[in-house]
């Protein structure tokens, strides 16, 4: 048996826990850029505020309702979710953690007639432990624990426990193939097309049949729909491929020096986790897009890469190059709207393919980068290079739009939530 | 190829330690304060109200919320959307009790309160005046 854990309308639920005023008021969070709302709290979603939508047509409703609104604060989300995280392993050991909100578990120790005690219980703990509110859905597979889960949340039972298939039965006849977790949207069309119209009907579709006119994946999921587990828990990820850090600006970027600022700032970041995976890079690209507003602008080449003479996990290095890629992008007169840096070929520092000469200059770089990364880490500050400019990220011209953004309650020393 | 015992320890000429197979971990203030990590939050105290308690404006509170608050407990509770840290009474009647004569009772039908937690620190610096001072 599985149980998926998945908490209800994060983001705004941990905007919420520090803000006893907002307990049972409408709050939204907005993308990067303050853009579009990303996350409701069901007082908002009740009120026809949509997530995707974006702020400036939903102002009017805002300001009528005093809707609470906060840009995404992604260090408290990161918080609160490791939080979420340890207090399921407090109660059920093996706990894959399968996005910043929802978590997979491992109950097959469980008997059957504590389930339902069980999902109970961790949902109390949870909401207790973190304030954060979840649901649980329990099932003999992944797909349909990920399907109890919504059930869970849609009647609002907060835990359903699905054993048997008479237990699941119903909600599957319910349920249009493109709720199912594992169908996208080109699947659902070729369903429909085939006369699938709910989860009882994919479910009811022949294994093989599948397999020969689909895939093997698709298959999996048939089996999965009727209680019989393919997949497994993923607990260890798999080792990362890339590692991507791109943002829109504020405003329409013009000339050079902002857009060098950002690239260093953007290279840094993305090495600083690769640095936190143990990882080393052995190429980088930076891509360059045109702000969408005013006249059609072409922009070609808009990416270049570069491959690193020896794999490196070096700001300083990565920054050096990132920023040549980048005056070889860019050209005058143009407006920009983005900018991003990609690191590839990553590699762990023992698979490393070391030069002749360099060797002790790394290991230099990687104690200055330990330095760097541990004061950035402990809250009381921030050092960075230079070349990313010498104020603080939210005043610069190309940062992010962060208007409303929550303290750092959890993690900030200066930003403690007040206690009268 | 002959296997050469290794030895996981250095092997110095001189005197050894006295202290070897005698370390034990540091003292650490975390596992002194924390009991449940993912349940701990840090709170920063502004105002009075608790001062008979040992509680000074400055201070950090340690509030856990994995605590079932007993009768006695100092807890942070939130009325009338803020939180405010007290003493909780729960006989006769439960009540939030301020521990400075010029404060008076919280009774809970004023407007209602909840439980945020129980606090089971406060850290109080005895330099700079308070606790800010470690900022």
């Amino acid at each position: 048996m599985f149980a998926l854990v998945d908490c209800n309308s994060f983001y705004a639920s941990c905007e919420r826990v520090f803000r006893p005023d907002l307990r049972h008021a409408p709050v939204v969070v907005l993308s990067n850029n303050d853009g579009c709302v990303v996350a409701g709290s069901a007082e908002a979603k009740a009120l026809g505020i949509r997530t995707g939508v974006p702020l400036f047509q939903v102002r009017e409703l805002i300001r009528k309702h005093g809707v609470a609104v906060f840009s995404s604060n992604y260090t408290l989300y990161g918080d609160l979710s490791r939080r979420v995280m340890a207090t399921l392993q407090s109660l059920v050991p093996t706990v894959e953690v399968y996005s910043i909100d929802e978590a997979f578990l491992d109950l097959s120790m469980v008997p059957e007639q504590q389930l339902q005690a069980l999902g109970e219980q961790l949902r109390e703990r949870v909401e207790r432990w973190v304030g954060v509110p979840v649901c649980v859905g329990v099932a003999p597979t992944k797909t349909l624990a990920k399907l109890a889960n919504h059930y869970a949340k849609r009647r609002g039972s907060g835990v359903e426990v699905w054993c048997a298939p008479h237990d699941w039965r119903d909600s599957l006849a319910q349920t249009p193939p493109g709720d199912i977790w594992g169908v996208g949207r080109r699947l659902a069309a070729r369903l429909a097309d085939l006369g699938v119209n709910n989860g009882a009907d994919l479910a009811a579709l022949d294994y093989a049949w599948v397999r020969r006119h689909f895939s093997v994946v698709q298959a999996r999921l048939v089996r999965e729909l009727n209680g019989e587990p393919c997949l497994t828990l993923e607990l260890q990820p798999p080792p990362r491929q890339q590692i991507i850090y791109s943002r829109s600006f504020g405003q329409a970027v013009v000339s050079l020096p902002p857009l060098r600022q950002a690239v260093n700032d953007y290279t840094a970041r993305a090495a600083e986790k690769m640095r936190g995976e143990g990882m080393l890079a052995g190429r980088i690209s930076v891509w360059l897009r045109t702000a969408p507003m005013g006249k059609p602008q072409q922009l070609w080449p808009d990416s270049f890469s570069t491959g690193l003479p020896q794999a490196s996990a070096d700001t300083r290095e990565l920054a050096r190059l990132a920023i040549q890629l980048l005056e070889r992008l860019w050209k005058p007169g143009l407006h920009y709207g983005k900018v991003g840096v990609m690191l590839t070929e990553l590699c762990t520092a023992e698979h490393a393919q070391g030069g002749l000469f360099e060797a002790n200059q790394a290991r230099q770089g990687e104690k200055l980068m330990t330095v760097m990364d541990q004061i950035n880490r402990s809250g009381k500050g921030r050092v960075w290079l230079a070349g990313r400019g010498m104020k603080a990220g939210e005043q610069c011209l190309w940062s992010m739009r962060r208007a409303h953004l929550s303290p750092a309650y959890t993690t900030r020393l200066s930003d403690l939530p007040r206690v009268g | 190829m002959a296997a050469l015992p290794l030895f996981t320890e250095a092997v110095r000429a001189g005197f050894p330690s006295p202290a070897q197979g005698y370390m034990e971990d540091p003292l650490d203030l975390n596992r002194l304060c924390i009991r449940q990590e993912a349940a701990t939050f840090l709170l920063r105290v502004e105002g009075d109200s608790m001062i008979d308690a040992g509680i000074y404006p400055g201070d950090i509170l340690v509030v856990d919320r994995s605590l079932e608050a007993l009768h006695g407990d100092i807890v942070v509770a939130a009325v009338g959307g803020e939180f405010t840290v007290k003493e909780l009474a729960l006989k006769p009647s439960p009540r939030l009790l301020p521990r400075n004569p010029r404060y008076a009772p919280i009774l809970p039908e004023e407007g209602g309160w909840e439980l945020f937690g129980v606090a089971t620190f406060a850290l109080h610096t005895l330099r700079g005046g308070s606790t800010g001072s470690c900022r």
